[in-house]
């Protein structure tokens, strides 16, 4: 029954996935999406499950150690998972793989990846379980280092020495003549007990890269404006790059600038840098990039002006100039201003392409803004007021003619009710008219519409009463005139 | 007798001349004989009339800047004369159509009717 399970163990392990880094992971086939696992669930249950089963059976399970060190070197090679049950996965298979009975992984880490030759760093390597406890005794060879193109460097292994107090391997490396740049360092791992090569397993070689930085020399800088043709007359000024300068120069467009200079690491080789620029920037923030070539001497870089007058847009006027040399092996990256240039172009023609518009200011939006002005309606002319009135009296005058006609005509009240009855009707009705009137004047002045038709339901309601009450009254004073 | 001498006269003077006084003689002796309260209608809606053409004047001159004031002014002068022209009808004896309708129902109906236009006429004042 055991056995049947070892063999199912191996035959498990033997569908185990790899990436090129030395990891190794199980993963299930995706099926479904809500039942796939992924790979760090699927791993840390292989995990679970062999190391529990190898604590307890008696004899050894034919598991490779690679396969063991892949499994860990997985774990670890994931980081902080973004999730709690797969963090919790990583450090319980970590936790499992810390001492188990099949082979228990040794990891290679370098603690500091970048090397500079200018404070003479000492290459250290630590050799740990997966949680950083002590390794048994061990040696550490350097064996081979391998230059960025993967160029060997040099192949003699070299043993690190061991420090016990800082439990870290460590090997001076100066005498190698490491120049500065990126190296990938293969090491090799040996346990000096050989009974310990059934319990631990270190994977033989690891290769590590690291980056050697350094002080990059800069000399023989020089800038200067020569004529058209090659190699005439030119005014040349040194330059110390190691530091700011303001050199005034000044040219027209039959003119060319010239700046050279060379790069050389602490091991006197040139040195190729990851960036070279020189920028121009124009007064009106126009700014022109150049990359210097650099050839197996020097660096420099020659602006035929002639060529370059309609990249620079026809503008003329005062360039600053700006050096930068820059690179991740390069301790003393620079960006410097060289000075200015005026640079004196011939006048754009019509046709000639304008300078692009240079960026707002994002912040401008954010401050006060321009005051816009409300230009209010203009109001309407109005007549003087002398005229209103005039007018207004002119209103009123055939209001007075209309009474004058009326006593020509000969109006009488006599045909109001003499009885007290009616003659009170007859004022009534009288007066509620004037009411109405008055109403209306109050509406026009202040009243609104609704408040002015309330008022006119109560006076109105009045008005028909009492209306009917006097006109009835009066249609049979007249009916009883006509028959008498 | 005052007729032959207005034709003797007729024959030396020109034509037209002599008809204009004429009509509007005849005119004025017909109008003599209507009613007074028909007369008193008939000066109220001069007088409205009269009033509208001021208020027309007064926009001629000033130009109708507050139009809804000019408008409702010139209506309720109209619409009081229209009203007063209704009522003259319905009051007037020779009309036949009207013949049973008492004359203080008529008089009734334009007092209302012209409060109702009032009413309206001060809302469009503005």
């Amino acid at each position: 029954m055991i056995g049947v399970v070892k063999n199912d163990i191996v035959k498990l392990f033997g569908t185990i996935k790899s990436y090129d880094d030395g990891t190794f992971y199980f993963d299930e086939k995706y099926v479904d999406g809500s039942e796939y696992k992924g790979p760090i669930t699927t791993s840390a249950s292989v995990v679970r499950g062999v190391t529990s089963f190898a604590n307890v059976v008696s004899g050894k399970l034919n598991i490779p150690g690679e396969k063991i060190l892949g499994l860990a070197k997985f774990f670890l090679g994931i980081g902080l998972p973004g999730s709690a049950k797969d963090c919790f996965n990583q450090i319980e298979s970590l936790s499992l793989l810390e001492n188990n009975r099949i082979f228990v992984p040794l990891i290679l880490s370098l603690p500091s990846k970048v090397l500079s030759l200018t404070s003479k760093d000492q290459l250290k390597v630590e050799v740990t379980t997966v949680f950083g406890s002590a390794a048994p005794p061990l040696r550490v060879n350097l064996v081979q280092v391998l230059g960025s193109d993967s160029k060997i460097i040099t192949t003699d292994s070299k043993e690190l020495q061991f420090d016990l107090d800082n439990n870290v391997h460590y090997l001076d490396i100066t005498p190698l003549k490491i120049d500065v740049g990126k190296y990938s360092l293969v090491f090799e791992i040996t346990l000096q007990d050989s009974e310990h090569e059934t319990v631990y397993t270190t994977g033989g070689r690891n290769t590590e890269s690291v980056v050697v930085t350094g002080l990059i020399k800069v000399d023989k800088a020089e800038i200067g404006i020569s004529e058209n043709d090659a190699g005439s007359a030119e005014s040349v000024e040194k330059l110390d790059l190691l530091k700011d300068t303001k050199v005034s120069l000044s040219a027209n467009h039959l003119q060319k600038l010239r700046l050279s200079f060379q790069l050389s690491t602490p091991l006197g080789r040139t040195f190729k840098p990851h960036q070279v620029f020189l920028k121009l920037k124009h007064e009106s923030k126009v700014e022109h990039l150049f990359v210097v070539p650099g050839s197996a001497r020097q660096f420099k870089i020659v602006l035929d002006f002639l060529g370059l007058v309609e990249k620079f847009y026809y503008l003329s006027g005062t360039y600053d100039l700006e050096l930068s040399v820059g690179d991740a092996s390069m301790e003393n990256s620079f960006l410097r201003a060289l000075g200015q240039l005026e640079l004196d172009l011939p006048e754009a023609p019509e046709k000639a392409p304008r300078p692009p518009a240079q960026a707002v200011d994002p912040l401008a939006k954010f401050r006060p803004q321009k005051e816009i002005e409300h230009i209010f309606r203009v109001p309407e002319k109005r007549p003087l007021q002398e005229v209103s009135l005039a007018f207004t009296g002119l209103t009123l005058l055939p209001f007075i003619g209309f009474l004058i006609g009326l006593m020509r005509l000969g109006v009488n009240l006599k045909n109001f009710p003499s009885l007290p009855g009616p003659a009170a009707f007859a004022s009534l009705f009288h007066a509620g008219i004037a009411a109405v009137l008055l109403l209306y004047v109050l509406f026009w002045v202040k009243l609104d519409l609704f408040t002015t038709l309330k008022y006119l339901s109560f006076l109105g309601v009045f008005l028909v009463f009492v209306g009917h009450r006097t006109l009835s009254h009066l249609s049979n004073t007249t009916a009883k005139q006509k028959t008498a | 007798s005052s007729k032959r001498s207005e034709g003797a006269r007729f024959v030396r003077m020109p034509k037209a001349d002599g008809d204009a006084k004429l009509l509007i003689q005849s005119l004025n002796k017909a109008y003599a004989a209507t009613p007074t309260n028909l007369k008193i209608i008939d000066l109220y809606v001069f007088f409205a009339m009269v009033t509208a053409l001021v208020q027309v004047g007064y926009m001629g001159v000033v130009g109708s800047f507050p139009f809804n004031s000019f408008l409702s002014g010139v209506l309720s002068c109209i619409g009081t004369a229209v009203l007063a022209v209704c009522l003259r009808i319905q009051v007037n004896k020779d009309n036949k159509e009207f013949k049973d309708l008492p004359p203080e129902r008529a008089f009734a109906d334009f007092v209302l009717c012209n409060l109702v236009l009032h009413l309206v006429i001060i809302n469009f004042l503005g």
